[in-house]
């Protein structure tokens, strides 16, 4: 279910192996470690309606959506009337890019090189 | 539960703890006992790698992602030693005048805090980085605010030997920045003053600590602590809070003191800011050089909103960026052509906006975007927009918008397109790192927490020395300030230590 989100959230995750999911998988498990206990309740209720609210107007669960659909459930989530769900979906994103862009593999491909060197890695 | 005795506790190490154990380590010759309690770790130099989650997590509170209670602002807190100090970028400005002025703090004068002030400048290092350093992130930044006629300034930083690493905000992997983890603390240290880290004071029952020492994780980063894990009760005659405005005031609402004290967490401010970015035609140095060389506060008073140079990292820059899928995608593929500018927000106290603890007695900060902040923030972001532009921008994001991509085509069309009414919570990613007040010095409890020495009204014997003893928001980059206060109360702890350790 989670991967389906990071899916949409960033398309690129497509071409991850499964090395690379688990990597993205323990990222979010780590940055979630000590938070309050409300709070990943909240987010266990938050990734559930996105499975099953799609059904009501795709007639499917988010997981058996194709791409389209999937963003656009989502970015009317992101664009909702209620607080409530556009910063549960703010959450739920940060997440997918938290898991996604903390590999140091996806710095590599956007053509992120920070070095502590600084300067005189970029100029040697 | 073992037991400790001391002289005085600083509770924190960052900018206003690391100063106070500076000045008062003096003390130290005269036979006084002084213990600084650090809530996380002191990492060695070579821990320092520059990766974000990795360093994130073992240098902010909550990995740097510490949520109001809405969910719709994301607060930054260094913890570690040298608090935020080792995580700021070392920008170090002095308080306006008209701020210190309008703050009215009986006894407290602008002119004090400016001599305060400038023995930090001198102590820390603070200067200018010469141009040859400062790369094009910045330069653009100059170039567009120039072309524009705005009054662009550069930062004094308070760096030696910067390699330009443009990790600052991940801790300096090369010890460059000069923040108390380099300077003060150290001091302290040598001339007696004991500092334990892995230490989380829990409450205060009178004049004892409830303290716990935790062992270092497995896999984690940082030396253990000095002391065994376990609870702690730790005596001491004096106490000082600087765990910074979020932990201050929650220990003190933990905490049972003899006095009633119904200021204490109100009055919290925090700069929210939002990180902009645009893509240039053609790759610029932008992760290379130090970060944040220039800003631009013109329209601080006009418009309540500052811009600073910036540059973030690939989780953090992502983040920033409304939206998702294919074009979020494309703004972050375009990474080395990235050039960004932070906009903050010069909020006002607010009633609204305060710490409070739940049953828990965690720290729970409630903060309600204000509509002149919302239109702070909208108006920044124009202005950004414009310079972005002017420095020969391709395409800009902007989150509160009717789009958020807006391409060089459409830039006579940006004062149609950037409008507060599309700046709601949880659609735009708003991050704070200037967090402020919560113990308010002022005249009495009807109006404060302390009183301009930052002692707490009607408890002779506990101190707070930080950020949240400002009253309402600095305008600026807080840190010289924080330590300019917190010279001041330590210039009164040692002055009154006769009595106050007696």
């Amino acid at each position: 279910m989670f991967r389906a989100v990071v899916r949409t959230v960033v398309p690129e995750a497509d071409a991850l192996d499964s090395a690379a999911w688990d990597e993205l998988e323990g990222l979010v498990s780590e940055s979630l470690r000590d938070r309050p206990p409300v709070l990943l309740r909240g987010l266990r209720l938050f990734l559930r309606l996105v499975q099953w609210a799609p059904l009501f107007r795709f007639g499917r669960p988010f997981t058996h959506l194709d791409r389209d659909r999937r963003t656009r459930f989502l970015a009317g989530l992101q664009n909702s009337r209620s607080d409530l769900i556009r910063v549960g979906f703010w959450g739920l994103r940060t997440l997918a890019l938290l898991g996604y862009y903390g590999r140091e593999q996806a710095a590599r491909v956007i053509g992120y090189h920070a070095n502590p060197r600084g300067w005189e890695a970029v100029e040697r | 539960m073992r037991e400790r005795e001391y002289d005085i506790a600083i509770i924190g190490s960052g900018a206003g703890g690391g100063t106070v154990a500076q000045e008062l380590a003096p003390l130290c010759r005269d036979g006084a006992s002084i213990v600084v309690l650090e809530k996380g770790p002191r990492l060695r130099d070579d821990e320092f790698n520059g990766r974000e989650l990795e360093m994130a997590e073992a240098l902010y509170e909550d990995g740097g992602g510490l949520l109001t209670a809405d969910g719709s602002l994301t607060l930054a807190m260094g913890c570690g030693y040298g608090g935020s100090t080792t995580v700021y970028t070392g920008t170090s400005i002095a308080a306006p005048q008209r701020v210190i002025e309008s703050w009215n703090v009986p006894g407290l004068g602008y002119e004090e805090v400016m001599r305060r002030t400038r023995k930090f400048i001198e102590q820390n290092d603070v200067h200018y980085l010469e141009e040859g350093r400062i790369n094009e992130n910045n330069r653009l930044f100059v170039d567009g605010c120039r072309r524009l006629g705005y009054d662009v300034e550069q930062f004094p930083i308070n760096v030696r030997g910067c390699r330009g690493s443009s990790l600052c905000n991940l801790g300096c992997p090369n010890g460059a920045k000069q923040g108390t983890n380099r300077v003060q603390l150290p001091r302290a240290e040598r001339e007696g003053v004991e500092v334990v880290t892995r230490c989380e004071v829990k409450r205060l029952e009178g004049r004892t600590l409830i303290a716990r020492v935790t062992s270092k994780p497995e896999g984690g980063k940082g030396e253990p602590s000095p002391w065994e894990a376990g609870e702690y009760r730790i005596r001491a005659k004096l106490i000082v809070v600087c765990a910074g405005a979020v932990n201050s005031p929650a220990l003190l609402l933990r905490s049972r003191l003899p006095a009633r004290l119904p200021r204490l967490g109100h009055g919290f401010t925090a700069h929210p800011a939002l990180i902009l970015v645009a893509e240039h035609e053609r790759a610029i140095s932008n992760f290379v050089g130090h970060p944040k060389s220039y800003y631009l506060d013109q329209f601080v008073e006009s418009e309540g909103f500052i811009l600073e140079t910036c540059m973030y990292f690939p989780f953090t820059t992502a983040k920033s960026l409304r939206g998702f899928g294919a074009p979020h995608s494309a703004f972050m593929r375009a990474f080395p052509r990235l050039q960004m500018i932070l906009v903050l927000a010069c909020d006002r106290a607010d009633p609204a906006n305060r710490v409070t603890v739940d049953r828990r007695g965690r720290p729970m900060v409630h903060y309600r975007f204000a509509p002149a902040v919302k239109k702070a923030l909208a108006r920044g972001t124009l202005a950004a927009a414009r310079i972005f532009f002017a420095a020969g921008a391709r395409r800009v994001h902007v989150p509160a918008a009717t789009q958020t991509t807006v391409e060089r085509d459409d830039a006579e069309r940006l004062e149609q397109i950037i409008d507060e009414r599309h700046f709601r919570p949880g659609g735009v990613s708003v991050s704070a790192a200037h967090l402020q007040g919560g113990c308010a010095m002022g005249l009495t409890t009807d109006d404060s927490v302390t009183d301009s020495y930052g002692r707490v009204h009607g408890v002779p014997w506990l101190f707070v020395a930080d950020a949240s003893l400002f009253p309402d928001a600095i305008e600026i980059n807080p840190y010289l300030t924080i330590m300019a206060l917190a010279d001041r109360v330590a210039q009164r702890i040692r002055q009154d230590a006769g009595t106050l350790l007696s």
